[in-house]
């Protein structure tokens, strides 16, 4: 076993893992983190993304004992402390940027990521960005909406945001 | 799916990390990125003793200029790779391949060395390495040496890296006024190349003087297109030109058949996406 120091989701946890234990099997199996769910268990698919260190990363490629000393940030980590949703969320609910909502956790966990490198995504670049994002409902097309609205959100970019945020609340 | 057990080593120093992986039993895994290892960990088609990861090496992470070359540390990422000025002012051929390696994930995990070191023949980099003529530098218990780009791939995921030994930079020689372009086919994003064409060309006037061409998935190693840069050494910079060298693209390989693609398919790309390749990089 190993003793590991992580900060989760703005909490420090002291935990033993065996070096084996995947980031996402830590993540659900220690700390109860479910939000995060395993996919297709081969890197392909993305539901596992997390941020690591503010990046993002498929966490069921990485071992729970590399994130020793790093922060990570969940898909339950990402709303404010009062219950609001995040930006990115709240752009997936308004733009049905789901179906069956399993691949939803990974999707907006990279689609922050892709905001914070580039808070102007053209479609194109919404599609390239999210490429390491499987969703077989979508069609994705509403995914690139919602992923479009929220940075536009996030940037200051829409007049209309916090009217809209109050009506859904 | 969850790997065998194994013990972990976490050096922080290259010299920690070489004495890890003497001291690591019979079967010993270097863990860079980990982007390939530890999906091959999960399908248990490796089972390592001992995982030595070199994630906290931080003198191994990094470009720096040394003279007329550049120098990235092997465990520089994908995504600090695609944003280094370095590499954009030197060796652009490198951030444009690497734009095209699997996700954005993937990219802040995987690192240029583990890339190169995996050897995987679908792998993007270490054509372009080849084209660019890199050197790689080696380091073991005895100390350090370079091999060329030509010597370094061997075979099938193999490498000229021996036993204990660890690849901790590669030295790539700057490129200045050279065109360069990467023409990758696959069919799906993220997915490997099916086949790939690095370019490297200079121009002088209305002439190509000079062309380098490395061909990713067209045989167990990266290759160049030997016959290709004969051609173009001196050719006129047109597209007729650049056609007839690119219609031989596929002299002297022996690309696999898979379920992506038979052999003479491979064989067909080479030759439209030399052209492709070289037509970008000359500006024509």
């Amino acid at each position: 076993m190993s003793q590991i120091n992580v900060r989760v989701d703005g909490v420090d946890y002291t935990d033993d893992v065996e070096p084996r234990t995947l980031l996402v099997h830590y993540l659900r199996e220690q700390l109860g983190k479910v939000g995060t769910v395993v996919g297709c268990d081969t890197s392909n698919c993305g539901a596992c993304t997390v941020h690591l260190d503010g990046e993002a990363v498929k966490s069921c490629t990485v071992f729970a004992v590399q994130a020793d000393g790093s922060e990570v940030t969940t898909i339950e980590g990402i709303g404010s402390a009062d219950g609001a949703l995040h930006p990115m969320q709240k752009a997936f609910h308004e733009m049905h940027g789901l179906q069956c909502g399993f691949c939803t956790p990974g999707m907006i966990m990279a689609s922050i990521d892709l905001v914070n490198d580039n808070p102007d995504p053209s479609e194109d670049e919404v599609r390239e960005g999210i490429e390491g994002n499987l969703c077989r409902c979508t069609g994705y097309q509403n995914i690139v909406r919602a992923v479009q609205q929220a940075a536009a959100e996030m940037n200051g970019r829409t007049a209309g945001a916090a009217e809209t945020m109050g009506a859904q609340a | 799916m969850i790997p065998a057990p194994f013990a972990y080593a976490r050096p922080t120093t290259v010299d920690e990390a070489l004495q890890a992986v003497a001291s690591g039993g019979e079967d010993v895994k270097i863990l860079a990125g980990g982007q390939s290892l530890i999906p091959v960990m999960r399908l248990r088609l490796a089972a390592p003793e001992t995982v030595v990861d070199l994630t906290k090496v931080a003198e191994l992470r990094g470009v720096r200029e040394e003279g007329d070359a550049i120098v990235v540390g092997a465990m520089t990422t994908h995504s600090d790779v695609i944003t280094d000025p370095l590499i954009a002012r030197y060796a652009a051929l490198i951030a444009a391949a690497t734009e095209t390696v699997a996700d954005r994930q993937v990219r802040h995990r995987g690192t240029f060395g583990g890339a190169l070191a995996h050897a995987d023949p679908a792998g993007d980099l270490p054509a372009v390495a080849l084209a660019l003529d890199a050197e790689f530098v080696i380091a073991g218990l005895s100390g350090r040496r370079t091999v060329p780009a030509a010597e370094f791939f061997v075979d099938y995921l193999t490498t000229a890296l021996e036993e204990g030994e660890l690849l901790v930079e590669i030295r790539v020689p700057k490129h200045e006024g050279w065109g360069m372009h990467y023409e990758k086919f696959n069919r799906v994003a993220q997915a490997w190349s099916i086949v790939a064409v690095a370019a490297v060309v200079r121009r002088e006037g209305d002439r190509i003087a000079e062309a380098k061409i490395g061909l990713t998935n067209m045989g167990p190693t990266p290759l160049r297109a030997r016959g290709v840069e004969e051609a173009l050494a001196g050719a006129e910079a047109t597209a007729d030109a650049v056609a007839a060298a690119a219609a031989r693209a596929a002299e002297n390989t022996s690309p696999s058949s898979d379920l992506n693609a038979q052999a003479d398919y491979r064989h067909h790309l080479a030759q439209v996406l030399t052209r492709r390749a070289v037509t970008a990089a000359a500006g024509l």
